[in-house]
């Protein structure tokens, strides 16, 4: 079932056409991998679903969740569907989490916010949502502050935030570039698991073409603000039919695809 | 340097416009004075009209003239005061950067001392100690001028020191002299500039406050600091006080323009280092 | 398939855990020694530089003290040097000054014939009144203003508040403070005159020295009126300048923290725009600013010197002022001595807040 469609989606800044005509179909359960060089478009296309694109950035095309179309959602309503219905997860957890917050502080705010749960009730989940990411000791995680943890741990905490409202899309851009390779694969694990347990419709935006090869069940290759690939992985890194897609995979170092 | 640029902003040009008015006036004030700064023939504390447009003084004298040459003494003598303080602030910044351990101790806790009295108390000592003067009180803000400075010339010292071409000209064996002048000077001069500029509006305000609480220029002399105290015995002739302040606050607020649009041309890091020690 | 963590993952995070809450609160307070260690030693070197400034520099305290006839007769002014201890050499001078501070004894005033102590007792509070109302209104005032030039950069109201706060640090406060007091005291009649509270009523029973708060205590409601009237005018004036101050600080610091990753990820949970501004963006802004607000109250006690002066306010200032002018050698360093500590007690306090906001401070 599609949950999020993105259709004739164009963005521009300052005159400048960054996205022009993305077509994109995110469904229950599917990881769905974007890639891309960096300046193609895909963050781009990331945060539009979100309406965070920079000021002035004017948009056009249809961004559907269910029969809404988030683009011409009043601020106010796209703020419930924010962190609520579609939530994010970004690339660098030591700049995404807000130094000065506790863990907890963080978890909670916005569950109060979009499901009014209590504090008690909100620190119940939280706690809950600690042990789901993998997170050790919730009990004593949840009090102490992100400069306490780990890169690693910072991305399972963002996780669990982006988690806490059980959102139906997850947007996850270039969730492992800044951790350690050797905790790559541990935060892609965890997002393959959700992405089955809970049902999510995942959008992973990488330039990564590895950690696609990994998790994601569809890939779409942009180009200069265009999709100009998309299909089942194995279709699209096997058996690539653009191309820049076979540019990008020849690219790839001791890649046996 | 992207200068050409940021001078093209409103603020920039009117800040610009109105300091060189004020230049003007202080070379030409013999040919625009309307009448003797010192002259004492005028009827007294008369208010503004034709003859003399800013009115006259508890003493006959013509406030517009007065206000014209006090611009002689307070510009110069604000812009030396500037200059004085970047080289030896710059100086012993400089040397505190360049050199470390005990040179680095000894000057910058002497720095910390002086930031550590409200700057105008500590003027007012040295300057009261010294005497009253105009001199003195030049010699008093200087005193409590240098340390910022230093303070800023030593972080940006301290920033290129360790940087390949200095420390392959050390390699090398030139002296810390040339290395200094050579490597690091046109570095820093860029930020000091800045500072200068933000600088010449604080130390125009600390130098009339003294005068004004008579630290400073001489009753006859028309300094500014010193006509808005003698309005303060005759408030109720309001003009008296009105034209000299006005006229150092046109002033402060020409290089504060300036400076400002100075400080937004810098690369934001450059410019927020400044802002923190220039205070 | 069930989400699992590698091994490097956990150990990474091991090892940066800290024991429990009684282990982390250790580091603040051995930073905070540190931090007064320090002060203690700008102290001393504090009365060191009063003593050096007004013992070493040209300038005589008996010509500044003594009439044209008593300068005449050696007898009185070398009688005069020893009831002051100015016969004896320097270091010993410096030496009994400082066993002094040490006792709380500053020594007496050559003008008041009043311990220095008692004199400083009487004027801090006032001062500190004031300061404290100044840099009180310059907070609320240049945050707000800050905040709204960020928010609106580069619109309209940005270049406004950008003028206005340029205007505000450019003005000389002692004219300022003059015209003030001629246009709403002396025309318009609207603020109550100079002093602190209205002439024909009396201070209220001492506590804290400050008239505000010491009258609300006592309940006498008049004398509170009538001192929150007086202290408008001159702190309005002496915050114009930090006003203007905080207003371009803020606004740099909140469009530094707007730019930030942890704000657009704020965004993004959908938090509402007040909650984003006061808890995200505000809170990393306050550092920078609180660093700024403490060298500002620095720049307030310059000022006070000067608003003093016209409001005829007796505080510290007004002190210094006089003992400055007539070379009152104890009162002098009296004065230093206590500006000084105040300075170290706001640099304390702004390290104290620097703890209390940010956590990576607190817990290292």
């Amino acid at each position: 079932m599609s949950l999020l469609a993105i259709s004739d989606l164009k963005v521009s800044i300052g005159g400048k056409e960054i996205l022009r005509g993305v077509d994109l179909d995110l469904r229950a359960g599917r990881v769905h991998g974007l890639a891309g060089e960096s300046g193609s478009g895909k963050t781009m296309t990331g945060l539009a679903v979100l309406g965070l694109l920079p000021h002035g950035a004017r948009t056009s095309g249809r961004i559907a969740l269910g029969e809404r179309d988030l683009l011409a959602m009043p601020a106010k309503e796209l703020n419930t569907v924010r962190g609520g219905e579609v939530a994010m997860v970004f690339q660098d957890p030591a700049t995404s989490l807000h130094p000065m917050l506790s863990v907890g502080r963080q978890l909670t705010e916005h569950m109060r916010h979009h499901l009014g749960l209590d504090r008690k009730q909100a620190r119940a989940r939280a706690l809950e949502l600690l042990g789901q990411v993998r997170i050790p000791g919730p009990e004593a995680a949840i009090d102490r502050y992100p400069h306490q943890f780990s890169g690693g741990m910072r991305q399972r905490i963002a996780i669990a935030i982006a988690l806490a409202c059980s959102p139906k899309v997850l947007i996850a851009d270039e969730p492992t570039t800044a951790l350690d390779v050797t905790v790559q694969a541990g935060v892609l694990r965890l997002l393959r698991g959700l992405c089955d347990d809970l049902g999510l419709a995942v959008l992973l935006v990488t330039h990564d073409l590895g950690v696609m090869s990994a998790v994601a069940d569809e890939v779409s290759v942009m180009k200069e603000g265009l999709v100009v690939e998309t299909g089942p992985r194995g279709q699209v890194l096997r058996d690539p039919t653009h191309p820049y897609t076979r540019a990008l995979l020849e690219s790839l170092p001791g890649e046996t695809s | 340097m992207k200068l050409p640029q940021a001078w093209r902003q409103p603020l920039a040009i009117v800040g610009g416009v109105i300091a060189l008015a004020w230049i003007v006036i202080a070379l030409a004030a013999p040919l625009l004075a309307p009448h003797d700064p010192l002259a004492q023939d005028l009827p007294r504390l008369a208010s503004p009209g034709p003859g003399h447009w800013f009115g006259t003084d508890q003493l006959g004298r013509d406030i517009l003239s007065r206000v014209m040459y006090g611009a002689r003494l307070s510009i110069p003598l604000t812009l030396l005061l500037v200059v004085l303080s970047v080289l030896i602030g710059g100086l012993l910044g400089a040397c505190a950067g360049y050199f470390g351990k005990w040179v680095d101790e000894t000057i910058m806790r002497f720095a910390d001392l002086v930031f550590a009295f409200p700057t105008i108390i500590l003027a007012m000592v040295v300057a009261a100690a010294l005497g009253a003067s105009l001199t003195n009180a030049v010699l008093a803000v200087l005193v409590v001028a240098w340390p910022a400075y230093a303070r800023v010339t030593r972080g940006l010292v301290l920033g290129v020191r360790e940087r390949e071409f200095v420390v392959s000209g050390r390699l090398l064996g030139f002296s810390a002299w040339r290395s200094l002048r050579v490597d690091v000077l046109p570095n820093v001069t860029g930020p000091i500039l800045v500072l200068a500029t933000l600088d010449i509006g604080t130390a125009l305000l600390l130098l009339s406050g003294l005068s004004f609480l008579g630290l400073g220029a001489k009753p006859p002399s028309p300094e500014w600091g010193a006509m808005v105290a003698s309005g303060v015995e005759v408030f109720d002739s309001w003009w008296v006080a009105t034209f000299p302040g006005l006229a150092i606050l046109t002033v402060v607020l020409a290089f504060n323009f300036l400076g400002d649009t100075l400080r937004d041309a810098l690369d934001p890091r450059t410019a927020r280092a400044i802002k923190e020690r220039a205070l | 398939m069930s989400p699992t963590s590698s091994s490097e993952d956990l150990k990474g995070d091991t090892a940066r855990r800290k024991p429990g809450r009684s282990g982390s609160r250790s580091p603040l307070i051995r930073f905070l020694a540190r931090r007064v260690l320090t002060a203690l030693l700008l102290a001393v070197g504090i009365t060191l530089v009063t003593f050096v400034l007004t013992n070493l520099v040209p300038g005589d305290p008996v010509s500044a003290n003594l009439g044209q006839r008593a300068l005449g007769d050696p007898a009185i002014v070398a009688q005069w040097r020893a009831e002051h201890g100015l016969d004896k050499p320097l270091p010993q001078q410096y030496l009994m000054h400082l066993q002094g501070v040490v006792q709380g004894d500053l020594g007496t005033s050559q003008q008041s014939h009043r311990p220095v102590m008692d004199d400083l007792a009487e004027s801090v509070p006032a001062t500190l009144e004031l300061a404290g109302a100044a840099i009180l209104i310059s907070l609320v005032a240049g945050v707000a203003f800050g905040v709204v030039a960020a928010l609106r950069r580069d619109r309209l109201t940005d270049h406004l508040l950008r003028v206005l706060s340029l205007i505000g640090i450019s003005v000389p406060t002692f004219w300022l403070a003059l015209m003030a007091f001629y246009v709403f005291f002396y025309r318009l009649q609207v603020t109550p005159g100079s002093g602190r509270i209205d002439p024909t009523m009396s201070p209220p029973p001492q506590v804290t020295g400050l008239y505000t708060i010491d009258s609300a205590l006592a309940g006498q409601w008049d004398v509170f009126a009538s001192a929150v009237g007086h202290l408008v005018t001159p702190a309005l004036v002496l915050a114009l300048y930090t006003i203007g101050l905080l207003t371009r600080f803020t606004r740099s610091a909140v469009l530094e923290v707007l730019g930030q990753d942890y704000v657009r990820a704020a965004r993004a949970k959908g938090l509402p725009g007040r909650v984003i501004l006061f808890r995200y963006v505000l809170r990393s802004a306050l550092v920078p600013i609180i660093t700024v607000a403490g060298l500002a109250f620095g720049s307030l006690l310059s000022g006070t010197v000067l608003v003093e002066a016209i409001f005829a306010w007796p505080g510290v200032g007004q002190y210094a002022y006089k003992s400055a002018t007539t070379l009152d050698l104890p009162a002098v360093m009296g004065v230093g001595l206590v500006v000084g500590g105040v300075y170290l007690v706001i640099n304390l306090i702004v390290d104290v807040l620097y703890g209390v906001i940010d956590p990576r401070v607190r817990l290292q």
